[in-house]
């Protein structure tokens, strides 16, 4: 199988003062390439957890993590950087667009991290021509609407060609009218370039979209379900 | 990432925050443009004073009475009266003219020298009235615009005639030109100009253009009442060349203590030279100048807090930038620079405007004081520059470390949860 994600009894261990709060115990599974998965959980199942190891912004404190063939669980801050920037596109639920740049210039970031002069201006404006936005390039953020400025944190995801995208809650701070738009803009971004798409939702509809539904309870995979093919390890 | 390129993303973030920049560049604006200000005027104190004393002449020495312990340093003479001091006395001056036994002299001008008003036609001024002998005017460089200098046949007839400094005589006349032959009264008797001096300028020890110079006889027996006829308040020797000052200093003493019969180190004279003033007053400016510049270095501290502060505030502020960047694949040395550029940049701008703020500062003292008549012009020196940008660069760096490297090792997960 060609794994994008192969995740290996994964164990997370915070330690709040004198308490260690364990998030992960121990989850194993594997996301294949092209994928559609989205991982869902009640509040304190581990799920943020999840996202920010499988996002590479957090190592695990044990287990074994493959991302496109390398090996995460044990790098540096700065490869992780690395894998952030080549690997993983991510889209968060507040957008999180710097004010003071344009669309095009946030879109630039990823591109700026990864060392590129040359081009760069022209990849942006591609990606932001994919999501719909040609016309908005230098509009800056607070001239945009909620839709549009999630449509420019997709653009600046699939900017540098990641492996995977990461979304967390993608449409929660959008109308249902916008969410759907954004759903399928990031759909149809799988379909045609087979980006593997995770989506940490608590949103059953949105869930109901994908593929493969993980879901975490108390840390674990919850096996109890069977939805869309269901957790499977 | 490039350093162009933080230094761009530096700019648009500075830009971003105008007022706040503003302020925090302020604080360096003021530290440096009191450095450069300071040192420049400290630089200007020194070279006018030190210009002054070299315009005495390099090789004129003064000898005053009373011994260095007991007069101090400067020109004592005046005050080291009242102990058992023998008072200097023509005859010295005649000893210390003697070829044979001080060869290293060649001209030697007692005198002796007190305050009197000067009248003439109602106008009055107070001068210092000096009595002095025919040498005087060749061992002081003096100049006359106009007359004549006191002679031998005045000197020996004791005769009331005086010369004026060209202030003295605007005080009096209200303009110093075609006065000679004139009668003013000093201290009540009348004294017949035969002369008005150059306009020097200020100097060291006042104005030498106040002033008034009668003969030395004539000042000993009317004017300035001594203790003796013959005694002097100070000897002007003039040396050879400027190399022999010191070989006439010693010369001087030596003849000194054998007329005063005074064991050596226990002098009741002193022997000043040229060189002496000038290291005396350079070693003054010269603590006044570190002082100066160590009170603006003080400011200069305190705006590098001032930046500090706010690359702390600008860190905790944007802590979801941070992470937000450090999420798209920033390293920790990406956000180092970008912060560090930011405070660099601060003081690099904050020391520019300081530069030409204390250029500007020094420029009106220098207007200033030429307008008040003082011969004084601060010196903007390119050592100044050159350490103030370096230090407010090096501050800049310095107090930026701390806020950039608590930027660059926020947790980017902490950093993302951060409101």
């Amino acid at each position: 199988m060609d794994w994008v994600i192969e995740a290996r009894d994964l164990t997370k261990i915070y330690k709040m003062g004198e308490f260690d709060v364990q998030a992960l115990r121990g989850v194993s599974f594997t996301i294949t390439r092209g994928e559609v998965v989205s991982i869902m959980g009640p509040s304190g199942s581990g799920k943020s957890t999840m996202m920010n190891t499988l996002g590479c912004l957090d190592r695990p404190t044990s287990g074994e993590y493959m991302l496109d063939g390398e090996a995460v669980a044990t790098m540096t801050d700065d490869q992780l950087a690395s894998v952030r920037n080549r690997k993983v596109g991510f889209v968060f639920q507040s957008f999180n667009l710097l004010s003071r740049l344009t669309a095009v210039g946030n879109v630039e970031l990823p591109l700026r991290y990864a060392g590129l002069v040359e081009g760069r201006r022209d990849r942006a404006k591609a990606a932001l021509e994919m999501v719909g936005l040609g016309d908005r390039m230098t509009h800056r953020p607070y001239e945009l609407s909620g839709g549009q400025q999630q449509r420019v944190a997709v653009a600046r995801a699939i900017v540098n060609d990641p492996a995977i995208i990461m979304a967390d809650e993608p449409t929660g701070n959008l109308d249902s009218k916008v969410g759907k738009e954004i759903m399928n803009l990031l759909l149809n971004l799988n379909k045609e370039r087979g980006t593997t798409l995770i989506i940490v939702t608590h949103d059953p509809l949105i869930a109901a979209q994908t593929q493969r539904v993980i879901r975490l309870r108390d840390g674990e995979l919850d096996l109890t379900y069977e939805e869309n093919g269901g957790s499977k390890p | 990432m490039s350093f162009a390129q933080a230094l761009l993303e530096a700019i648009e973030s500075l830009n971003g925050n105008k007022m706040r920049s503003g302020l925090t560049v302020l604080g360096i604006v003021i530290g440096v443009a009191a450095v450069i200000a300071m040192l420049a005027v400290g630089n200007g104190a020194q070279e006018s004073i030190t210009g002054s004393i070299s315009s005495i002449g390099t090789n004129l020495l003064f000898v005053f009475r009373g011994g260095p312990e007991q007069g101090g340093g400067g020109p004592p003479g005046r005050g080291g009266s009242g102990n058992n001091d023998r008072p200097l006395t023509l005859g010295d001056a005649e000893a210390i003219a003697d070829p044979f036994a001080a060869p290293s002299v060649a001209a030697v001008a007692p005198a002796i020298q007190g305050n009197g008003v000067i009248t003439y036609a109602g106008e009055n001024t107070s001068t210092t009235i000096s009595g002095v002998t025919a040498a005087y005017s060749s061992v002081r460089n003096m100049e006359l615009a106009e007359g004549e200098f006191i002679n031998e046949e005045h000197i020996n007839g004791r005769m009331s005639v005086v010369i004026l400094g060209p202030e003295t005589a605007d005080a009096i006349f209200g303009y110093h030109d075609g006065i000679v032959g004139e009668t003013v009264r000093i201290e009540g008797q009348p004294f017949r100009i035969i002369g008005v001096l150059v306009a020097k300028g200020g100097g060291a020890f006042g104005s030498e253009d106040d002033a008034a110079y009668i003969p030395f006889t004539t000042a000993q027996a009317r004017l300035i009442k001594r203790g003796s006829l013959d005694q002097v308040d100070v000897i002007f020797v003039q040396a050879t060349t400027a190399e022999t000052v010191t070989s006439a200093s010693d010369e001087i003493s030596n003849i000194l203590r054998q007329r005063h019969r005074t064991p050596v180190g226990e002098d009741d004279f002193t022997v000043f030279t040229q060189q002496d003033f000038l290291q005396t007053f350079e070693s003054i400016t010269g603590v006044l100048t570190i002082f100066l510049g160590g009170i603006a270095g003080i400011s200069l501290l305190v705006g590098g807090i001032g930046i500090m502060n706010i690359m702390l505030v600008s860190v905790t502020e944007r802590t979801r930038e941070i992470g937000l960047r450090k999420a798209l694949g920033a390293r920790k040395k990406d956000i180092l620079l970008q912060f560090l550029t930011e405070s660099s940049l601060l003081s690099l701008l904050g020391g520019i405007i300081g530069i030409l703020f204390g250029w500007l500062i020094a420029f009106v003292v220098g207007k200033v004081a030429a307008a008040t008549g003082n011969n004084f012009t601060p010196i903007v020196g390119t050592d100044a520059i050159l350490l103030s940008t370096s230090f407010s660069a090096i501050i800049g760096l310095f107090f930026g470390i701390y806020p950039a490297s608590r930027a660059a090792n926020l947790e980017p997960v902490e950093a993302l949860r951060h409101e």
